[in-house]
């Protein structure tokens, strides 16, 4: 039963579906995009606020669990959405279209992240996971008169859909073989040696997160959906979708045992290796910058498939360090493709061509953009180091040979299409210009956002230790 | 704090020099030449105070040592310290450093803030490589110094041949060396959580991990994880690839710095890291790496030769003087290590005097390929002279610091290696034909063109004056050098034997 102490544990979700609430309500009475985005931001900083409060509540709601992974994964979900926010304002400026939609569709996608990530039952986790989708196809698409978001919508709706059923299937092999949805009775029912049926069934699960986070060979939807959706929702799809999808994987495999047979295991492994040299391999001579930032993704997640392979304390707390410090690069280097095709104006400036000679005329936004390529391609003294140093010192500690051979492969690949774009921002200007961010960049909200995230990336780079404390606690007490 | 202040020093003016760009193009020049000075005058301040008597047998003797907390999490430290041999190469940099600023005066001339925050970042990762005895701290600068350099060849390189080709070399210095580095990372997380399962303490910090007891399994691999990282950077033969094209197309700021100072971290990371944390694996592993040093002193002699544009021909010598300090390195004798500081030192100043020469050359006939150069010893004063004073360096002729250095190494390798020394001799002559193939395609010859061109000015002058009234102390009066290295050799050498003496006792043991 749910009762009123249960609802502070929940108080974050419900602040921002209610915030979705509001914002429908006072669209629908008149339109304002300012008052909108701002009310939005509100509600996530709201929600932000109350999780010290509901991290400290003393039983955990039915269906839902807020233990320290819940709540590190509600805190970057709810920080990610408000970036997103900041940076959607702008870009939305010019957009012909209604605007204020937008940000209810975020909200509700919100939503579903925060309640992904503290599902502790198939069925939170379906209807979650769903919540999440739904509204994101709405974002992918929504500038439907340009004919790439359209086609993203769309392309990720069916292949999304298709994920959802390998899922639901998965779900009711494991359900007929242990007659229980919640992730407790999973481990109680398959506590003897796993057979045919429920292996199957997590292997069928595994396939449908895998499409969600991209995984080798699950991935064909993301170089074209990242380039068609416009460059809000794709930063949200590259941080929260994943993030939350990756904390519920980590979760179901922390403490489902069908996970836990060496075949299966084996699986992982060679999904892994797939997913970190496949991506790198990819993106090699991608001349387009966001299909490239979508490749980049697909392999860092392969590293941190790491993770899922090793389990145990160190596996959580790496994941925490690795997904921060993905966060904050991806929304840094998303960050820039948004002020450079903000206000909106047709297609965005992902090509290469338009980002050459950046930092001739806007140096700031250069600098910005090479730290979060320095630290995607976990160059020291960046944040993506750390997370780079966490997956390696795990794959080590652990004798995983293999995939510690796959990263440094991987990176060494990597390298070359990063430094492709890092050099790309030094050269002498083109001529003609076509796209560029608008002079007031850098006083707008979104501009000041990016900067604090970019500064984020070096400090976190610099000095971690508090960082890595707070995921260190975290995971201890998610154990 | 002063150990902290040498390598923030040049952060620090680097980004002043890249702002001082808004005041035109001196200020930046100016500013990083003082900050070079700066660190320059630091060090050899230090090095006139300080007291290098020989260790005590109770501990190790740092000159200097400063440590602080970092990432408590895996007992990583700020921890620095200074003895000799991190004394005479932060020294190097400083004066390197400040011979790149001068050297690049009217070769930069775009964005000439922007070149120079570059250069500096580059001197202040090197100098945090030398002076750090964590090792995730030494990971850390040794990969730091990249970005920059990667920057320095990618921006301000000389295009060759075909479109692009300053861009392709230097990103290939960057995946080499990036590539080896993160092999170097894996063995130092394993190195470390070895270590961690012996004693149940997670450090990274140097004296904690000397005498790690590794399984004899792993041990070799990691081994071999440093070993390669610093076989890119040195260079040793199979791992050259990236060299020639990253100097024929950096800037000479760049070459100076690559060939006088970057190419000594990977033999200073032998001397401080690979030998003593792996003693009986390197020792085992010694005939492997001096047979690599051999290939590398006869590829790079032979190679050079065949060479027509100057600066590859100098990278190619490079590689050919590293094959020496790779032997002597591996050789566990005094003597030869310290001739190889002496060698990296000499090497430093000499192969600096040729880049910058060449690049001197450069300004005035705007090319680098011998084969339209010849008789420019009637076309310039000067200039020629001085080359034949670099190429005789070079080449190791007596009175010069490369004669001084090459003979310790050769004397001091006899005992354990004799067969290695009469090979690595044949170098010598080599050295000979390359050195003066190349002041002959150059200075003498028919002329190309007629015409006289402008001698060096006050600047140029003084650099090479300095360069070579240094070469020649050095070679004349090696003694200071030799005082302060001793402290580091001996040990080194100490080890070594002990490791060999074990593993003969193992060998002996298993018959």
């Amino acid at each position: 039963m749910l009762t009123l102490v249960n609802l502070v544990a929940l108080l974050p979700l419900v602040v921002v579906g209610t915030t979705a609430v509001v914002v429908m309500l006072g669209v629908a009475w008149q339109r304002h995009h300012g008052i909108t985005a701002w009310l939005s931001a509100a509600g996530l900083v709201l929600a932000l606020a109350c999780l010290p409060v509901a991290s400290t509540a003393l039983s955990s709601p039915p269906l839902m669990t807020m233990d320290g992974l819940a709540i590190m994964g509600s805190v970057l979900v709810l920080l990610c959405a408000l970036v997103t926010v900041a940076l959607s304002h702008h870009y939305l400026t010019g957009y012909i279209g209604p605007r204020e939609e937008f940000y209810l569709l975020l909200l509700c996608a919100v939503t579903g992240a925060l309640g992904l990530v503290a599902s502790n039952h198939l069925a939170t986790l379906f209807i979650s996971l769903e919540l999440l989708s739904m509204p994101l196809y709405g974002m992918l698409a929504y500038s439907f008169r340009a004919e790439r978001s359209l086609e993203a919508g769309i392309k990720y709706l069916i292949l999304s859909a298709a994920a959802t059923a390998f899922l639901l299937f998965g779900m009711a092999l494991i359900y007929a073989r242990t007659g229980r949805l919640d992730l407790a009775g999973l481990v109680a029912g398959l506590a003897t040696s796993p057979d045919v049926w429920s292996l199957a069934g997590a292997v069928l699960m595994l396939v449908g997160l895998g499409f969600k986070l991209s995984i080798v060979p699950f991935h064909l939807w993301t170089p074209d959906v990242y380039q068609g959706g416009p460059a809000p929702a794709t930063i949200f799809l590259a941080t929260v979708s994943k993030l939350a999808v990756f904390v519920l994987l980590l979760r179901l495999v922390m403490t489902a045992p069908a996970f836990d047979s060496d075949w299966l295991g084996t699986l992982v492994t060679v999904l892994a290796l797939l997913t970190m040299l496949g991506g790198n391999l990819l993106a090699l001579f991608q001349p387009n910058l966001k299909r490239l930032l979508g490749y980049s993704s697909i392999a860092h997640f392969g590293y941190l498939m790491v993770a899922i392979v090793v389990g145990g304390a160190l596996a959580v707390e790496t994941v925490g360090v690795y997904l921060i410090t993905y966060l904050v690069t991806t929304l840094a280097a998303f960050g820039v493709v948004t002020q450079l095709s903000s206000p909106f104006s047709g297609e965005d400036a992902a090509g290469l061509h338009h980002y050459r000679g950046l930092f001739w005329r806007r140096p700031w936004l250069a600098a910005v953009m090479t730290v979060s390529f320095l630290s995607l391609a976990g160059i020291p003294l960046t944040a993506g180091f750390i997370g780079k140093f966490y997956v390696l010192a795990l794959g080590v500690a652990d004798s995983r040979w293999w995939l510690v051979g796959g990263i440094v492969a991987g990176s060494a690949i990597g390298l070359f299409y990063y430094l492709r774009v890092m050099v790309t921002l030094y050269l002498p200007e083109p001529g003609m210009r076509r796209m560029d961010a608008t002079n007031d960049w850098g006083s707008r909200i979104g501009g000041l956002t990016l900067l604090v995230v970019a500064v984020l990336i070096l400090i976190l780079g610099i000095y971690p230790t508090p960082m890595i404390d707070w995921v260190a606690g975290l995971s201890t007490a998610a154990l | 704090m002063i150990l902290v202040w040498l390598i923030l020093i040049p952060f620090v003016g680097g980004l002043l020099c890249w702002q001082a760009d808004l005041w035109g193009d001196r200020a930046p020049r100016w500013i990083a030449l003082a900050t070079m000075l700066f660190v320059l005058v630091i060090s050899v301040v230090l090095w006139i105070t300080g007291d290098f008597a020989l260790p005590g047998e109770s501990s190790r003797h740092w000159l200097l040592e400063w440590r602080a907390p970092w990432i408590p999490r895996f007992g990583i430290e700020i921890h620095l310290a200074m003895d000799g041999l991190s004394l005479i190469l932060v020294a190097l940099t400083g004066f390197l450093g400040a011979l790149a600023v001068l050297c690049s005066w009217h070769e930069i001339d775009h964005r000439v803030g922007f070149f120079h925050l570059n250069l500096l970042f580059i001197l202040g990762g090197v100098v945090g490589v030398f002076l750090a005895l964590d090792l995730f701290l030494f990971f850390l600068f040794w990969e730091m110094m990249l970005v920059p350099m990667y920057f320095l060849i990618a921006l301000w390189g000389h295009s060759g041949s075909a479109g692009q080709t300053r861009i392709r070399a230097a990103t290939r210095f960057f995946i080499y060396t990036q590539a080896s580095g993160l092999l170097m990372l894996v063995s130092i997380i394993a190195l470390v959580f070895v270590h961690y399962s012996n004693t149940g303490e997670l450090s990274f910090s140097y004296d904690t991990l000397l005498g790690t007891d590794i399984p004899d399994a792993l041990a070799p691999w990691l081994m071999l994880g440093f070993f390669i990282a610093f076989a890119v950077k040195l260079p040793v033969v199979p791992f050259h690839g990236w060299l020639p094209d990253a100097h024929a197309q950096a800037p000479t700021a760049g070459s100076v710095d690559l060939a006088g100072i970057l190419l000594k971290t990977a033999a200073y990371g032998i001397l401080r890291f690979a030998l003593p944390l792996f003693p009986e694996e390197s020792q085992a592993f010694a005939p492997v790496a001096m047979t690599l040093g051999l290939v590398g002193i006869i590829y790079g002699a032979v190679l050079a030769c065949g060479q027509q544009d100057i600066k590859r021909l100098i990278a190619y010598t490079s590689i050919s003087h590293m094959g020496f300090v790779l032997i002597a390195l591996y050789s566990g004798s005094e003597l030869a290590i310290q001739g190889a500081i002496i060698l990296m030192v000499a090497h430093a100043f000499s192969s600096a005097g040729l880049f910058i020469l060449s690049g001197q050359l450069y300004e005035r006939i705007h090319t680098r390929d011998m084969r339209i150069m010849g008789g420019l010893w009637g076309r310039i004063p000067v200039i020629p002279g001085f080359t034949l004073c670099f190429v005789a360096a070079s080449l190791g002729m007596p009175a010069t610091a490369n004669f001084v250095g090459e003979f310790m190494v050769l004397f001091g390798t006899f005992p354990s290696a004799p067969v290695v020394v009469v090979i690595a001799s044949v170098g010598l002559v080599l050295a000979a034909i390359y050195s003066l193939l190349l002041m002959q395609r150059v200075h003498h010859g028919p002329e190309y063109r007629h015409g006289a061109l402008a001698g060096p000015d006050a600047r140029e002058y003084g650099m090479m004056l300095v360069l070579l009234v240094l070469t020649l102390v050095v070679g004349l009066y090696p003694q200071p050098l030799l005082d302060i290295t001793l402290p580091i050799a001996g040990p080194a050498a100490e080890l070594f034997q002990e490791a060999a003496t074990e593993l003969a006792h193992r060998a002996g043991e298993v018959n």
